[in-house]
């Protein structure tokens, strides 16, 4: 895509979240959605263009009253959004539609008006890994990382860390779920998910939504809110079953997404103030760091313990709390991208003084997908 | 306890679960590379070839890596259980459950070899799982 040529005039979370048992899954995704057009100072009518995940953009554009010219359904899991984000750049950029609106709206915990969800036997994940007891992510999601752990060393402690550091930076924002600080003991004296994985070092399981709005850089001078730039993206998708992934110390959709992302941002790793990583369980910002090229190999643990990604660090990480501490409806994309644009507004709870460049890094599924978007806040 | 969930074959991937129920640990190769891949399908991921054959795997693996699921599914019984993923010797990984030894991390040693072990879970599934190597 063209560096910011397009930007984000609209970003808005459910008006609650958290527990939130009288609003269906759409609900979540129309107040999300309202809430970020009042942002923006649109109506629906104002709106061209849709993009959701979990429901489909036809469930959505009927829903708000919209009649767009350009709809992506693209759903590959939580990083859905930075895929929606990226195709709807080069939808504006080559003239498909002016404003896109992109939903999020999940009921993860309440399940109110939640859909099936299930695998068919006769899929290659219902014959190939079902059978043998795999059960929600934590199960699946967290396969690769002994093969990890043991290739470079990293310990249950380390992973812990992870979800300290995460929790000190929640502790500044009002929104996240969980506030308190913990310690690496509390951590792994915590309930026993799927070994070596403790609760604490698992995602929340919460209810909420959140929506974004993009039109040309040219448009986006002419709204109310400071816009925020998109300046590279990147996707990939690697494999639906985690059994098959190439490398278990490394996602290749990771690689190949963060990689087109920083070449289309024409930046480098130094020139990036904030950085996102979708963090469903504590093993994901090590990869993360690694994958994007932010450390070598293995060296994620000690740039992690050595507090370059906490408060202060030069290299501020997960700054909401993450999917970790924050929340996390299922598909937490949409607030690791609602985070990187408070930042990039300079409105964030826990706001990166000087901040101009922030990296947003998806995942799908269990290292299925991945989107990364790269913001700038400088026209 | 409800009844174990269990693969539905389909026409691509029928030949592998006729192999488990004789015995047998199916895999495919490419003729033209001799690359060995799973789980089925009638062609060669990367080149695309249809010109690929089953041929029947050794059965000896390592054990690649695993979790230990402590909150069980309720057809699995009631005792936490390790899902494991094991590297085959042909170069493919599988998932699947290790059998025959405590579901420990003690037990459960990375790179430990396995050998596979079948059994039989209806009248047309049996599932292949793998056991510590007795050789």
């Amino acid at each position: 895509m063209k560096q910011k040529s397009v930007a984000v005039v609209g970003a808005a979370e459910t008006t609650k979240m958290g527990k939130i048992p009288d609003v269906s899954v759409i609900g979540l995704h129309a107040d999300a959605a309202l809430n970020a057009m009042a942002d923006a100072g649109l109506k629906p009518t104002d709106i061209d263009g849709v993009a959701c995940a979990g429901i489909s953009p036809v469930e959505l554009a009927q829903y708000l009253g919209i009649t767009p010219t350009y709809a992506d359904g693209t759903s590959v899991g939580g990083c859905s959004f930075m895929l929606h984000v990226r195709h709807a750049a080069a939808a504006i950029n080559e003239g498909l539609c002016n404003t896109v609106l992109i939903t999020h709206g999940e009921s993860g915990r309440s399940r109110v008006g939640v859909g099936g969800f299930g695998r068919a036997a006769s899929s290659l994940m219902g014959q190939f890994e079902m059978p043998y007891g795999v059960t929600a992510p934590p199960t699946m999601f967290t396969i690769p990382v002994l093969r990890y752990m043991k290739t470079y060393g990293v310990t249950e402690e380390d992973l812990a860390n992870v979800a300290v550091i995460q929790r000190e930076w929640a502790a500044k924002n009002p929104r996240a779920s969980y506030k308190d600080p913990i310690t690496v003991d509390d951590v792994l004296n915590s309930d026993m998910i799927a070994w070596p994985f403790r609760k604490l070092m698992c995602c929340l399981v919460t209810d909420g939504g959140g929506a974004l709005i993009l039109t040309s850089a040219e448009r986006a001078k002419d709204f109310p809110q400071k816009p925020v730039y998109v300046l590279g993206t990147g996707e990939s998708v690697e494999t639906p079953m985690v059994s098959q992934m190439e490398d278990f110390t490394s996602s290749k959709a990771f690689r190949v997404s963060g990689k087109k992302a920083f070449d289309e941002a024409g930046i480098s790793h130094a020139d990036v103030d904030h950085l996102m990583i979708y963090d469903a369980f504590a093993h994901l910002p090590l990869y993360g760091l690694e994958d994007l090229g932010f450390c070598k190999p293995g060296e994620a643990k000690h740039f992690i313990n050595e507090r370059n990604t906490a408060i202060g660090g030069k290299l501020p990480l997960n700054t909401n709390g993450g999917g970790l501490s924050y929340m996390h409806s299922g598909m937490y994309g949409m607030y690791a991208l609602q985070e990187s644009v408070r930042q990039m507004r300079g409105i964030a709870p826990a706001q990166v003084d000087g901040a101009k460049i922030s990296v947003c890094h998806g995942v799908g599924g269990m290292f299925a997908a991945s989107g990364t978007v790269i913001f700038s806040n400088e026209a | 306890m409800p009844p174990r969930i269990l693969p539905e074959p389909t026409p691509e991937t029928q030949h592998f679960w006729d192999g488990t129920r004789n015995g047998e640990l199916l895999l495919q190769r490419c003729k033209e590379t001799g690359e060995a891949y799973f789980p089925p399908r009638p062609f060669a991921p990367k080149t695309g070839s249809r010109n690929v054959e089953v041929f029947k795997a050794s059965g000896r693996a390592t054990l690649h890596s695993y979790v230990i699921n402590h909150r069980p599914r309720p057809d699995m019984g009631t005792e936490p259980y390790a899902i494991a993923v094991v590297q085959l010797e042909e170069g493919p990984r599988m998932m699947t459950n290790i059998v025959g030894c405590p579901q420990t991390p003690e037990a459960l040693v990375l790179d430990m070899p396995l050998e596979v072990v079948f059994e039989k879970m209806s009248d047309t599934i049996t599932l292949p799982f793998f056991q510590p190597a007795k050789g």
